[in-house]
């Protein structure tokens, strides 16, 4: 579960988690634009170290360091799957350029989940749902979005009672072949799902009860506005999309493998 | 028998939630932890069947350390009752969930069958046998996951919080049915916030404040000390409450039980009467 660690918000106060919403958005998405656009090893890695300073100035490391190691597991397969093909798929050969390519794809996903990371270490539910509203999306999406962000650590902290409430029933989660693991995990699944849906019935009333939908037209107390921080972040986005784009289509990017 | 020594626990986000707790459970005794929201009461009955391992310290289950014993394993002794029916029922059928931990314990079909049929009609559900779980009421949903733990008939019995959402009808049958687990000479440890439940059952309660046992003893001595219990957050049983109040009069303060304090107020009658 400590996946889901590293993507739940805490208040913290910092430069990063001041900065609009919005723009991180599009930060994270330019970040992720970037990191499809590149399948060598080098800009990949740049564009990891990019974000360490992001997370060292949002003081969220540990937690960050936690969402990465949530996504190890996921990490090492899709190196081990991307060898494993390209081994078999190039007549049993592994050589170097296989392996870097593959060591790519998996650093690609890590950059992913880490620049996804701080987007949701740094940006509060609230101010999620607030930036949906101002991107003109119905209130009642960006409601349902925001509440399904907020009952992510929820229903992992439940999902762990309900392993130990299966597990005193003699349950043993790591037994048995691949397909008998999988179905292991039904007696855990379905308590989750009826208690999720539930909940969210639970939801539906408490809301309704406190007069939710009842003025077609909402105002906000806080409204977003951008700074200079904003405005700071827009250019540098801006400029590594450029960037990267100039060195895509311009620039020879060489393998490790032929630099040593 | 249950032998916890000095242990600490702390969760990942750094809560100590155990703090140097050492706890002997006989086998065959009533033991009731009691103690605010907070204070370790769940973090401590989880080690009872490994599903929780100390950070530190030694817990032993039938002389078996629960560090180097699977849950599966411990579990066949120790049986645990989770507060919130609805986070073990999945089944189709609550005949079909009772036998799910059988199952798992690797027991005959034919006595599984034989088993199914003893826990429901212990728990008066026969009737429900072949009717889905999530049909049943809260009370009923409780006594399900009741029936799905004793079925495999084992020797500790954990129930935790057993009397939430239960009307004083079932309250009195759990209370009935833990005194014929005493006959058989069963372990029970029950965690719960019911005082009233607690003194009309007199175990041994052991009362914990922050990750500590602040006092372990007879219900009656426990139940009817004001100071202690205030620590706590808990409050005395009401005729505790009443005779505590009457004390100055030379009334006895440690009565927790109905029928006692019957007894104390008809005599006192007599002796006026005789006058």
């Amino acid at each position: 579960m400590s996946i889901f660690d590293g993507l739940r918000f805490r208040k913290v106060f910092s430069p990063i988690h001041n900065l609009d919403p919005r723009i991180k958005f599009i930060y994270v998405i330019a970040i992720f634009v970037v990191a499809i656009l590149f399948f060598q090893i080098i800009p990949l890695l740049i564009l990891f170290v990019m974000q360490v300073p992001f997370v060292l100035l949002a003081r969220v490391q540990r937690q960050w360091l936690r969402s990465l190691r949530g996504a190890a597991f996921l990490a090492t397969f899709i190196f081990v799957v991307n060898v494993g093909t390209t081994y078999f798929t190039s007549g049993y050969v592994l050589t170097a350029f296989n392996v870097e390519n593959a060591a790519a794809m998996t650093l690609r996903f890590v950059v992913l989940v880490e620049s996804f990371s701080v987007f949701f270490l740094t940006t509060s539910p609230d101010h999620l749902g607030l930036a949906l509203e101002e991107s003109r999306v119905p209130y009642e999406f960006a409601f349902a979005f925001t509440t399904a962000v907020r009952f992510v650590p929820v229903l992992a902290e439940e999902a762990q009672t309900i392993m130990d409430a299966q597990k005193a029933r003699g349950l043993e989660l790591e037994k048995g072949g691949l397909l008998k693991r999988i179905r292991n995990y039904v007696p855990v699944l379905i308590p989750l799902i009826v208690s999720a849906i539930r909940r969210s019935l639970e939801l539906a009333e408490a809301m309704e009860s406190r007069a939710w939908g009842a003025t077609k037209k909402r105002t906000n107390l806080y409204l977003l506005k951008l700074h200079k921080g904003d405005y700071a972040l827009l250019a540098i986005t801006v400029g590594i999309l450029l960037a990267a784009v100039y060195v895509h289509f311009f620039v020879p990017i060489p393998t490790i493998s032929q630099l040593l | 028998m249950i032998e916890a020594k000095d242990i600490y626990y702390s969760y990942s986000n750094k809560v100590e939630a155990l703090r140097g707790i050492s706890l002997t459970i006989q086998d065959g005794e009533f033991v009731a932890i009691m103690g605010q929201n907070g204070a370790g009461k769940s973090t401590l009955i989880k080690h009872f069947n490994g599903l929780i391992k100390p950070s530190k310290g030694t817990v032993r289950v039938d002389g078996l350390e629960t560090t180097k014993s699977s849950v599966a394993s411990l579990a066949r002794n120790v049986g645990f009752v989770f507060q919130n029916p609805d986070h073990q029922l999945f089944s189709e059928t609550v005949e079909e969930e009772i036998a799910f931990a059988l199952k798992n314990f690797g027991f005959k079909p034919e006595v599984i069958e034989q088993r199914v049929t003893w826990a429901l009609n212990l728990l008066s559900l026969t009737q429900y046998r072949k009717t889905s779980p999530f049909l049943l009421s809260g009370g009923e949903r409780k006594r399900v996951a009741l029936a799905s733990v004793l079925a495999w008939d084992p020797s500790t019995l954990v129930l935790d919080e057993p009397t939430i959402g239960q009307d004083h009808e079932q309250k009195e049958k759990l209370r009935q049915f833990i005194i014929q687990m005493q006959t058989q000479k069963k372990t029970v440890v029950i965690v719960t916030h019911d005082v009233e439940f607690v003194a009309e059952c007199n175990p041994r309660v052991v009362l914990m404040k922050e990750g500590k046992i602040v006092a372990d003893g007879v219900g009656k001595e426990i139940l009817t000390d004001p100071a202690l219990l205030e620590l706590s957050s808990i409050v005395l049983p009401q005729i505790a409450q009443v005779f505590t109040k009457l004390s100055l009069l030379g009334f006895p303060k440690d009565v927790i039980d109905i029928y006692e304090a019957k007894q104390i107020i008809l005599k006192i009658k007599e002796s006026k009467q005789g006058r």
